[in-house]
């Protein structure tokens, strides 16, 4: 029941795009079309579903004070939190690396249509946020973690292709030519982010 | 926007016609995040205040030009299929330096910007710039490309949390000075008085549409910005 709770928290309540505005860069510039989008969103999931579990084992048995009591109960008073950010994002970036070649070998149509964005995978505000959320609410075990990047990861591609295919039908309205392509884009975000925010007092 | 290109040129032949508009592209025609598409999530989620925002721009701009010069320096040095992770390194230690600053001298902001910090990292902007200049140019433009688009977000960044904050709370707040109201406290609805304000500008979605705006605006002044569809 726990699990559910924070995989549906993810998806919805605290949505990575519409709560915390995290990864909008891509999500702006890879959304013109739903395939595309699609294949951006499932990496996004892929990635997260991967990298907030290690980093919650790096956090664990690593960073925090006295996570290294493990080795030798001397290490008890040392605090390397500090290093968080360049220890979570070195893992990101290798494990973008890897979904990168492994994209390139088995799909490589969707390698071509994804083109710059596949590497700035790394630099997506929202798997960094993932890692940093993880550290910020301190879940209790590996499981719930991975449950939260996933969740997260899932919120990222509903959001994705939700505006992705509104912004293939818009394609074919009256928008004012200044709005058009970006302008509108934000605008209808930020009202689908209104329409997210009934969700916010559910409990689960 | 113009003076400060009409500054420009007096300091040194660094300032040359090319080097210019380096500077004042970033402003207008190629601004990070309304043409560009670059750094659009610090932006959004900061902007509720006008403090947070002042804040959030410095540090953007100590670790772009930070990261610029040292990228654009070590250009030469990276092999080409490891660069992002190099970059990211780099990076990285510039914004732990900004991280550490801001806990020390300014803990409230530094707990109300809470993970934003650590996301300046992955802040497209910076990452944006390294890709696209510093990693083919000298430092000396590649500084200079690093303010000027370090100012174009900046300007945004204050134009959203200026219209976020007066319409939101009926105040603006400045670093050192707290928040001040412009209206006399006793016109506010909390204190009995006539003046609501608009609450809907503190949520999150807000800034979205502000920003939305902020592009019509820009692109009905600048019709060649205008896309296709």
């Amino acid at each position: 029941m726990e699990y559910l709770s924070i995989f549906v928290k993810g998806i919805f309540i605290e949505n990575m795009i519409f709560a915390y505005f995290l990864g909008m860069c891509s999500y702006l510039a890879v959304s013109k079309t739903v395939k595309t989008a699609n294949g951006l969103g499932l990496a996004v999931i892929f990635v997260l579903g991967i990298t907030v579990p290690i980093n919650y084992l790096l956090e664990n048995y690593v960073l925090q004070e006295g996570a290294l009591q493990w080795i030798s109960p001397e290490y008890e008073s040392i605090n390397l939190s500090f290093l968080s950010f360049i220890m979570f994002i070195a893992v990101i970036a290798s494990m973008v690396q890897l979904v990168e070649m492994i994209v390139e070998k088995f799909a490589p149509a969707l390698y071509g249509a994804l083109g710059i964005f596949l590497p700035l995978i790394a630099v997506n505000c929202s798997i960094l946020g993932g890692a940093l959320f993880m550290q910020d609410r301190q879940y209790p075990s590996i499981g719930e973690a991975t449950v939260f990047g996933l969740g997260s990861g899932v919120g990222w591609w509903l959001a994705i292709v939700a505006i992705a295919a509104i912004r293939e039908k818009i394609r074919y309205s009256h928008v004012p030519a200044p709005l058009k392509g970006l302008g509108i884009t934000f605008i209808i975000t930020g009202l689908m982010g209104i329409a997210f925010m009934s969700f916010m007092g559910i409990e689960i | 926007m113009s003076t400060d290109t009409a500054a420009a040129p007096k300091k040194e032949s660094l300032f040359s016609k090319k080097n210019r508009r380096l500077l004042s592209d970033p402003l207008d025609d190629s601004n990070p995040i309304t043409v560009q598409v670059l750094g659009i999530c610090s932006a959004l989620a900061i902007t509720v205040q006008l403090q947070q925002a002042v804040i959030m721009s410095l540090s953007v701009l100590f670790v772009m030009i930070g990261g610029n010069v040292i990228v654009s320096l070590l250009r030469n040095l990276i092999p080409d299929r490891i660069r992002i992770i190099v970059q990211l390194v780099v990076v990285a230690s510039l914004v732990i330096i900004v991280d550490q600053v801001l806990k020390a001298f300014q803990p409230d902001i530094s707990e109300k910007l809470s993970v934003f910090v650590g996301l300046i990292i992955t802040n497209c902007i910076i990452m944006g710039r390294l890709e696209a200049f510093a990693l083919g140019n000298k430092p000396g433009p590649s500084f200079l490309d690093a303010i000027g688009n370090a100012i174009g977000y900046a300007w945004i960044l204050l134009a959203v949390s200026i219209v976020r904050e007066v319409f939101g709370s009926g105040a603006i707040s400045l670093p050192g000075m707290g928040q001040v109201k412009f209206l006399p406290a006793e016109w506010f609805m909390s204190e009995g008085g006539f003046y609501e304000n608009n609450n809907l500008m503190i949520l999150p979605p807000m800034a979205l549409i502000t920003v939305g705006i902020i592009i019509w605006i820009q692109r009905s002044r600048n019709q060649s910005l205008i896309e296709e569809n």
